[in-house]
Parts: structure tokens; sequence; C-alpha cells
């Protein structure tokens, strides 16, 4: 009896553990036009913009999360890697030359946020 | 009085009256003169008498209008960022002590045959529940502060691991503590683990700090190459010499510089020279001789004389911010080897806290007695033993050792990628002049044919010669203008003394043409008719259709001893020739050398014809040529190449050649740092020494090798430990994993991955160790 029941909410606890982390629904991105203020806190709040192609952006980090792991943050298509000292704003100005998406991370590339750029 | 201007950032301002407030607020100060403060930059530019006031009287002024000023912006950032990551060691530190404290007092108390010396107080468990409730929530609440809001994101993380680890195992222990019968019932011993849970986290902060630690060091060039720049610069304004803050340095300004100090930015020597140490920004241990008109580069040390320089450029674009810039740059680029660790880590937390429920199911439904118990430990072992830091940390760490060991010997690399793909280069084509050779030729011949005179050769193609940028050309005009002076340059002496009688006068020249490639064309008025003259190699004249006869023997002599012959003849008449010359560098055999030992193979590529280049390749030890060249063909070279499947490394100067080096899978420029080398090539090398080629191809190489045995190491470990930790070697073996022993091998991977990387700083690029600051 037991057993059933171990394994039961074992199967339930595996299927949800997929829902919830792995189909997680990606975000409509927010569109920013100049600046945007994106919170660092478990995560990228707003996880998802979307800025103009060939015009300036700045992007605003402030990290309320005193995880370490959230201490950098990489976007390696602008060939950036900046320190994000806690509670504090960090401006990170893009110019982007090229339409599409480009996701930025964590140092550790445990956390992501996504840029897209448009024309 | 001494009057400074200075700019600085002003936060809090929202509209323009802001900036009216501010504006008055700073000119009331004593001493000040004129204030600007701009609305959207968010900055202050302040005119005033450094005598009279200080940044704090500027501070003050601000903060009276409600505003902040951040007058040392930069220090503070970098200073704050210090000593955030010091408060955060020493908390860290704290954590560890107290929880290994108060862990081991648990463990003696709760561990099998340990407790057995252990006074009874630590055996019981109510007092261990009091010893172990401050280390689950208070030295481990940083992971539930970071588990917590990353759930909400619907993202996992270590943290998340070890939040779920570690109160599994203390929340099944203090259930056993207050309901130890309900556990009796179902058929298990009630017995806490709550040493389990704080051990653990003990060993898991000790393991982040020594991580926080050394992970300090992979940054370590960076700070070291901002620490390089001067703080003052001695400004000689006014007659007066004046030590002022080199932000305030403007271009034009005379700076003095004394033996022993750091030139704060770069520029040219007016007066003076001096031997100068620049190894902080070649790489070169040897001091550099520099004269009156010789440029000087911000940050190298000046050795013995006291000099004049002019300011030519300040802040973002002296050649140190340059290479700050570039090596951030590549420093936040990413690696196409790191695809796979990005791939893995995405999906593994997730699939580590599944296969922790499944290992739990299992246990219980199919493990000895008492079941629940093992399985909790392996559950707790598997989600404690996983460890995707070490995935997400082997790539980047060994990418920001190497590009900042690279920087330090004056080798920059653009991005991650350009580091990667160097170390499987097979094939390295060189472009002769100036980088196999020293791009200063100077003129060693000059021949007239059928009894001419020489100085009417000199002169006809010195006429053609001084509308030409090439260096070649640019040669022949030294030489025909030094002629008739007493030159120091080194000439034949022959020919200085049949100058000297010979005052060489140039023409006026008609209708230019520059035959790239080839040579020039132009028309010279003699005797009152035009007459047409070219002035150029073979190809030129098969154009015009001048044999070259008899005087083909003089031409090829020249030719084998590596001179470039250029050829002049007027309509159809053959007149004489210049022979030009250029010096082979002192280190390109050496460097060529070095490449073959690593197996790659070196080409030449030049414009000149085959002869001239196969002696030049003699010389250097290269043996494959690809002569006559013409400078829009060495693309389609570089090709040609590519296409016998070879990953190809094409060097040249970063100017004339950077179609070719865009081709090549690794570009690398030979230059000084100038903007449109840096741009032009995926690496520059600003020693312009040879031997820096192989030193690029040993480091891509070193550093790969240390990433893939950091990734082998990540990837293995949690590949193999994983299933240890779930029990596969139980069935046959009867081994299981205690969760204490996992969070040990947690905590040794990162950091052994880490150190892994660090270990890069102590290879050594060339045979003979470079000094350098960084």
């Amino acid at each position: 009896m037991n057993e059933t029941i171990v394994t039961i909410s074992g199967i339930i606890g595996i299927i949800f553990v997929f829902w919830f982390f792995l189909m997680k629904k990606e975000k409509k991105e927010v569109a920013v036009i100049g600046s945007v203020d994106i919170i660092v806190e478990g995560g990228y709040s707003p996880e998802a913009i979307s800025i103009p192609k060939n015009k300036t952006t700045k992007l605003n980090f402030i990290r309320k999360d005193s995880s370490s792991c959230l201490e950098e943050v990489v976007l390696p298509d602008f060939k950036i890697r900046k320190h994000l000292p806690f509670n504090e704003k960090v401006v990170i100005e893009i110019t982007p030359k090229q339409t599409g998406e480009f996701k930025y991370s964590c140092g550790m590339n445990m956390f992501h946020g996504k840029i897209i750029v448009t024309d | 009085m001494n009057k400074i201007k200075k700019t600085f950032s002003i936060k809090g301002m929202h509209c323009a009256s802001c900036v009216l407030i501010i504006e008055q607020s700073l000119k009331k100060v004593d001493g000040v003169s004129e204030a600007n403060v701009n609305l959207v930059t968010e900055k202050a530019t302040v005119a005033y008498d450094s005598d009279k006031v200080t940044d704090d009287k500027l501070n003050s002024a601000v903060a009276n209008a409600g505003y902040k000023a951040f007058i040392k912006e930069e220090l503070q950032s970098e200073d704050k960022e210090r000593a955030e990551k010091q408060k955060e060691l020493k908390d860290l530190k704290f954590r560890v002590v107290i929880s290994l404290t108060l862990g081991a007092l648990v463990l003696w108390g709760g561990f099998p045959t340990l407790m057995d010396t252990s006074p009874s107080i630590l055996k019981n468990f109510w007092i261990q529940l009091l010893l172990a409730t401050p280390v689950q929530f208070w030295a481990g609440w940083v992971f539930y502060r970071a588990a917590i809001p990353a759930l909400r994101h619907r993202t996992a993380n270590m943290d998340t691991l070890v939040v779920i680890g570690t109160t599994v195992a203390y929340g099944y222990s203090a259930f056993v503590t207050a309901f130890p019968q309900v556990v009796q019932r179902i058929g298990t011993e009630p017995m806490p683990y709550f040493d389990v849970a704080t051990i653990i986290i003990g060993l898991i902060l000790l393991g982040r700090y020594f991580e926080a630690k050394a992970k300090a060091g992979t940054s370590e060039a960076i700070k070291k190459l901002i620490g390089l720049q001067a703080k003052t610069a001695r400004v000689v304004r006014d007659n007066k010499e004046i030590d002022i803050p080199i932000s305030e340095v403007v271009i034009g300004d005379l700076i003095r510089v004394r033996p022993g100090e750091k030139i704060p930015v770069d520029g040219m020597i007016t007066e003076g020279d001096s031997s100068i140490d620049e190894s902080m920004i070649t790489g070169e241990s040897m001091p550099v001789d520099k004269k009156n008109g010789d440029t000087v580069v911000g940050a190298t040390i000046n050795k013995s004389g006291s000099f004049v320089f002019e300011a030519t450029k300040i802040g973002q674009e002296t050649m140190l911010a340059q290479i700050i810039k570039l090596v951030q740059e590549a420093q936040g680029s990413k690696a196409p080897i790191q695809r796979l660790a990005d791939l893995v880590s995405s999906y593994f937390v997730p699939i580590v806290i599944m296969l922790a429920i499944a290992t739990f199911v299992v246990w219980y439904n199919l493990g000895p007695e008492p079941a629940l118990l093992y399985a909790i430990l392996n559950t707790v072992a598997v989600l404690i033993i996983a460890c995707p830091c070490a995935m997400g940390l082997a790539t980047p760490t060994a990418i920001m050792v190497g590009t900042g060991k690279g920087a330090e010997h004056g080798i920059l690399i653009k991005d991650a990628e350009s580091l990667e793909i160097a170390h499987k280069v097979k094939t390295i084509i060189f472009d002769k002049t100036g980088t196999l050779t020293k791009g200063e030729p100077s003129v060693t011949d000059v021949i007239a044919f059928d009894n001419g005179k020489e100085n009417e050769v000199l002169r006809y193609a010195a006429s053609l010669e001084k509308f030409s940028e090439h260096p070649v050309a640019m040669a022949i005009v030294a030489f025909a203008a030094s002629l008739g002076k007493s030159s120091s340059h080194p000439l034949d002496k022959a020919i200085r003394e049949k100058a000297e009688t010979e005052k060489t006068e140039l023409f006026a020249v008609d209708k230019f043409k520059a035959n790239t490639g080839k040579g020039l064309e132009g028309e010279i008025i003699i005797v009152g008719s035009p007459k047409k003259f070219y002035f150029g190699n073979r190809a030129l004249m098969k154009d015009i259709s001048i044999d070259l006869g008899a005087h083909e023997i003089e031409i090829e002599k020249l030719e084998n001893e590596g001179k470039t012959v250029m050829i002049l003849a007027s309509d159809s008449d053959l007149l004489g020739a210049i022979a030009v010359a250029d010096t082979v560098k002192e280190n390109a055999r050496q460097g060529i050398e070095e490449l073959k030992k690593l197996g790659i193979e070196p080409v030449m590529i030049t414009g000149d014809n085959f002869k001239t280049a196969m002696a030049i390749a003699n010389k250097v030890g290269i043996t494959r040529v690809l002569a006559e060249v013409l400078p829009d063909q060495k693309e389609a070279e570089v090709k040609k190449i590519q296409a016998e499947n070879k990953i190809v490394a094409m060097v040249g100067d970063g100017i004339n050649d950077a179609p070719a080096l865009a081709q090549a899978d690794v570009g690398i420029a030979m230059g000084t740092g100038t903007d449109v080398a840096i741009e032009a090539a995926d690496i520059t090398l600003i020693n312009k020494d040879l031997k820096s080629v192989a030193a690029t191809i040993r480091l891509s190489k070193m550093t790969m090798k240390t990433i893939k045995l950091n990734l082998f190491w990540a990837f293995g470990y949690n590949i193999i430990l994983i299933p240890v930790a779930m029990g596969a070697l139980y069935p046959s073996f009867h081994i299981l994993l205690n969760p204490i022993f996992a969070s040990i091998a947690m905590a040794t991977s990162s950091i052994s991955v880490v150190s892994s990387s660090l270990l890069l700083k102590r290879f050594r690029l060339n045979g003979t160790q470079t000094k350098s600051l960084v």
C-alpha cells in the first residue's frame, strides 16, 4: 500500500518538476525604447525585452539578489561581462546592429534573459 | 591661481530646474568660475581654482542643492566592488566557522562510532535540533535567499539543490525528534540526521569561500591593467610645471616626465630623449630608445632621461584604455566550445531533481530495511553531489585567464572564438613587407642603362614616386631628398659623394597614374615637350611591351640578393633600374622555426617577383612562397589555401591587408595597437615580435587544453558520481555515498575547475620569459 502511494507520488513529483521547470512558457517580451530597469532577483525581470536596431538602449541592471550566482551578467553577443554590485544600478549601453534574438545570462549560465532586436 | 576644469556625474536630476539649482549652488562656491550641468548626460563641468576649491566643497555644494555628485566615481566603484567582495568573504567565513563548529558538535553526538566518545548532552536529539537550527536557517539562509526568488521565475540552480537536500535531512530529523513514536510505528528506528544537514551546509559554504577567492584571481589581469594607469601628470602651463589629475589632461598639453616616472597619456616627444620601459604594454623586456618626434605610450615607464611630450591621446583613446577595453570584451565573449555545457546546464538541475525523486521511490520500494532511511539519505546524496557550477565555470574562467595572460605579453585577443580557432591553425600566411621585414626599405642600387646617368634615373623615378605612398616609393623619395645634403642615412659612400656634386631637383609630373601592384606612370616635360615615363616592375614593363633584353642579367642578380628592383622606362626606351631592400626582422627566423616545431606550415605572400621573394623566404626559413600577388588578390590566395581543408591564419600589418585578414580563419595584425589594426584583426600583436605568433598558438593550445580538461572533469564528475549517489554500485559492491562525502566532492569539484584555469597563469608563453608587470 505504502509502496503504491510512494510510487504514484514520485511519478506525480517527476511530472510536476518537468512541467514546472522545463515547460514554462516564455514570457511576452517588453518593448523598450531608450532605457529599461532590469531587476536581478532569482532571474531577470523583465526576462525578455525587445529593442530597436541601430539605436542605443540603456539596460539598467539592479541586483536585488545577494546570491553570488547572479553577481555577474554576461551578454556574449555584445561582448559584455559586467559585475553587478548588490543593490546598485549598473548601466549597460548596447547599440545592436543586427535584428534577432540575443540571450544573456549570469556568469555561470544558470539564469537567462533575452533581448529581441527588431527593425 | 591654478585654474582647472572637471567633469563629474550627478544623480537625482529630473528637470531643467534641477540643472539651474545645481549650477547656482556650484557657482556660489568661492573659486568656481564656471559651472555647466547637462540634464541628458547627467554630468556637471566645473571650472575652478584648485588652490581654493576641493572635491569635498563641490560635493557638499551639490548635496546642499539636494543631489548627489560622483566626483571620484570610477575609483569609488572599483573600491566599492573590492570592499563588497571582502565583506562577502568575511561574512561567508563567519558562517563557515559557525556552521562547521556546530556541525562538528552535532556529528560528534550523532555519528555512529564517534558518538560513543561524546558527552551525553550532545546525544540528546533536542540539543542536536538546537545546534542544527541556526546552521540550517541562519548560515544556510544564503541558499534559501537565492533559491526562493529563482523558484518564482520557475528556474532552479545549485542553491535549489542544496535547499531541497538539506531541508529534507533537517525536516526528517526534526520530525524524528518531535514524533519518534510515529517513525517507530512504521518500523524505522527514530534516528535524526542533523549532522548530514549541518555538515553539508558548512562544507558547501567552505567550498564557496575558496571558490570566490580563486575566482577573484581569474580577473586579475584586468585589475592590473587598470592599475597601470598613472594617477597624475606634470603639465607645463604658462611656463610652470603643475601636477594635475590625469582626467584633467587635454590634447595638446605639454607634459614633463622625469626619470623613473610613469608616462601619463599617449603622445609625441617634443623635447629631450630617453630610454623607455614598455614591457607592461608590449611584453618586451628591452627598454626602447625614444627621441624628439617619437611616440610614447601612457603607463610605460621613463627609465633614464627627462623629456617633454605633447599629449595626443587621452582618456578612452589611449592605447592602455584600448587594451583594457579589448581584454574586457574578449572576456565577455563566449567560446563555441561552451555551447554543449550551456545546453546541458540549462536542463541539468531539473533533471537532477527528477533523478532524486526516482532514487527515493526505487530505494523505498526495492531497498533493504530501513528502506525509508536509505531512500532519504540517497536522495539527499543525489541532490548534493550534482554540481552544475563546475560546468558553468569550466570555459569562462579559462578564457579569462588565457586572454589576460595574452595581454600581459602584448597579445590582444579580440574574442574567445579567435582564441579557440587559433589552436587548430595548420598554415600561417605572412605578409612580407612590415611583417617579416622591418617595412623600412632603403635604396641600395641605382643603375643607368646604356651610358645613361644614374642621377637622371633617380631624378625621373623620384619625380614619379613623390605622388605615391607606397613604402618603396617613400624610400626612393627620401633617398632623392637626401642627395646633396649631409645626410645621416646609411647610404653607399660613392653615391653620396656623387650626390654632393649633383643636387637632385624633382620634375613636375602630369597625368600621374598608379597601377596597383605594378608601378607608376606620368608625363614629364622635357625640353618643352611632354614625355611619358614608367617606373615599376616587370609586369608594368610587359604591359607596355618593353623587353628587358640584355639587362635581364643585372636585374636578376639584384633580385637574387632579395632586393626589389624597379625599372624606369620612357616610351619604349629602358633607362635604368633602382633596387630597394628591406631588412628582415631580427626574430623572424626564430619565430618561423618555432611555428614549424608546432607543426605549422609557414607561407610568405608578397607582391614581389618570385626571385626576390625566395631570397627573403630563404633568409627566414620559409619554403612555400606566394609571389607576384597583387594586393587585391591576397584574399583569394587565402581562400585557395583554405580550400586545401586547412585552418589558415594570416599575419599582416592590419591596414593594407584587412580583407585577407578578414578572410583568414584567424587574422593576426602585427600592429602598434591602432584602432584600424585592432578592428581588422582577430588577434593583435602589439610588440611586432614574430615569436609572438608562435606564442599565440601555444597560448591557444594551452587554454583549449585547460578548457577540455575542465569540461571533462565537470561532465565526468557528474556523469560518474550521480549514479553512484543513486546507489548504482550498491547491488554489486554494497557501496553507497554518504551525503557528507557528497558535499565534500561537490565543493572540491568547482574549486578544482577554477584552480585548473588559474594554473594557466604559470604557463610560459615564450622560451625566454618576458618581464611583465601584469
